[in-house]
């Protein structure tokens, strides 16, 4: 199926686009704002810092590869204290479980591999 | 951020014949910054729109001296452009002047700020003079100008006469701290500050206070509350370094001379201008420290502020400019002089040199 072409969406993703993100309340305004709050909820400083949480949050926008939450998250932990080490750290963090959740998959592969196998 | 670590000495824009030495110059290229939203970036307009306009002073809580722009370092951000080929420095004529104003009035704090404060030759009679005089005194310290050999003495004089050390240190590790300041700056700093907690300064009840000054390296607001930021430094630098202090500021970079040099550099301008106008903050506004403050140059050369002084904008609208014609009455009540720079103080929970305004 052909996608949408020209101005209109020229590429999927845009950074002008990420300050729309609350435009997603347009037809689900009750469902928009119980996901806003609970989300400013979610970051506030808890039993973690919000520093600590910003620092999950770039962890995990790298593990769903979601570039306005690396966007967001990169220059919210820069403006939290964190300095280029510490978020690479974060990166890596996440790289490894993404690595190791697939890694781990082999058990499953030699399971099958050892039962089938002479 | 720069993709290399700086060297430890950067040329200042005098030296490099830069245009942007100049406070005309870097007025202008804030003027030419496209700004979207209902008043752009007409400072005057938002201070209209939150009942603050004419911004006016309250009083003069704090006589803040620069004393010149010679310093050891040469920082990314410098907004006084100061480095050790700078030559401007106060003269003792010229600091008897500030003590002789300042005996005529019962301003509770003097602030010392530079440069590096410490390398004015009449830094110590600033202090000892102040505190003579029953006055508070505030040293804007760099820290590595403690490392100095013939500076060994520093801490123990800045003790001895209560001084309270506002120290500049922009991140509680080497990398930005250094990639800010100078290779090296970091591990330096750190030894000054170890050589401070020695004498008692940051040590609980010895009275000596230690006031860290943290400010965002790169083209960003500072983005945590301070009490957060406070409890994140106190932990790191006392398992790391066992080093105490006392408390932590968090300042915004000012759009002006090294840092306006690398935000065009680096085509952040806009974008940093904006950010700083779209979290422009009537609270913020309201405190901000001019409000309360009176700013001398080297010179002595009076103006609303330390970011006035280096953009060459003393105080204006008929009141005195010079220490020689200083009077009290008509200088706490003036009208301040502002400018598109004055977001950089207004932005978010507000920035001073004494941390957020609100």
């Amino acid at each position: 199926m052909l996608g949408l072409s020209g101005a209109l969406m020229d590429t999927y993703y845009h950074p002008s686009d990420l300050p729309k993100f609350a435009e997603i309340g347009a037809n689900a305004p009750e469902l928009a704002r119980k996901f806003f709050d609970w989300y400013t909820a979610v970051f506030r400083d808890g039993a973690l810092s919000a520093r600590e949480k910003s620092l999950i949050a770039l962890g995990v926008a790298h593990a769903v590869q979601c570039p306005y939450c690396i966007d967001a998250y990169t220059q919210d932990t820069l403006s939290k204290g964190c300095d280029l080490d510490q978020i690479t750290e974060a990166v890596h963090v996440a790289a490894a479980i993404r690595g190791g959740a697939s890694l781990v998959h082999g058990v499953q592969m030699r399971n099958v591999a050892t039962k089938i196998g002479m | 951020m720069t993709t290399a670590v700086q060297r430890t000495l950067l040329p200042t824009l005098v030296s490099r014949g830069s245009e942007l030495a100049s406070g005309e110059k870097q007025l202008a290229a804030l003027a030419r910054a496209a700004i979207r939203g209902d008043r752009g970036g007409d400072f005057d307009s938002h201070l209209e729109n939150a009942g603050l306009s004419p911004l006016r002073a309250t009083g003069i809580e704090v006589f803040q001296i620069n004393v010149g722009k010679v310093c050891n370092q040469t920082c990314a951000h410098c907004h006084v452009d100061a480095g050790p080929t700078r030559e401007e420095v106060m003269s003792r004529a010229t600091a008897e002047l500030c003590m002789g104003v300042l005996s005529r009035t019962n301003i509770r704090k003097v602030d010392i700020t530079g440069g590096a404060p410490e390398l004015c030759p009449s830094f110590e009679y600033l202090v000892r003079e102040s505190r003579r005089l029953g006055r508070h005194v505030m040293d804007r310290c760099n820290l590595t100008v403690l490392t100095l050999p013939r500076f060994a003495s520093l801490p123990g004089f800045l003790a001895e006469n209560r001084v309270e050390v506002i120290a500049s240190l922009p991140h509680d590790r080497a990398l930005s701290t250094d990639r800010q300041r100078g290779e090296g700056v970091f591990e330096r700093s750190i030894e000054a500050l170890k050589r401070l907690n020695s004498v008692g300064y940051g040590r609980p009840g010895s009275g000596l206070r230690l006031v860290l000054v943290t400010n965002p390296v790169g083209a960003f607001l500072p983005g945590t509350t301070q009490a957060a930021m406070l409890a994140e430094w106190k932990r790191e630098l006392s398992r790391l370094h066992g080093i105490v202090f006392d408390d932590l500021y968090s300042i915004t970079n000012m759009p002006i001379s090294r840092f306006l040099d690398w935000l065009m550099r680096t085509g952040n301008l806009e974008d940093y201008l904006q950010r700083l106008v779209d979290a422009f903050n009537p609270a913020a506004a309201a405190g901000v420290m001019c409000r309360g403050m009176l700013s001398v140059g080297w010179d002595g050369t009076l103006y609303d502020c330390d970011f006035n002084q280096m953009l060459e904008l003393p105080v204006g609208f008929g009141q005195p400019r010079h220490l020689l014609d200083f009077e009290r009455a008509l200088l706490e009540r003036r009208r301040i002089v502002t400018g598109r720079h004055c977001f950089g103080c207004t932005a978010g929970a507000g920035s001073s040199c004494g941390g957020k305004t609100t």
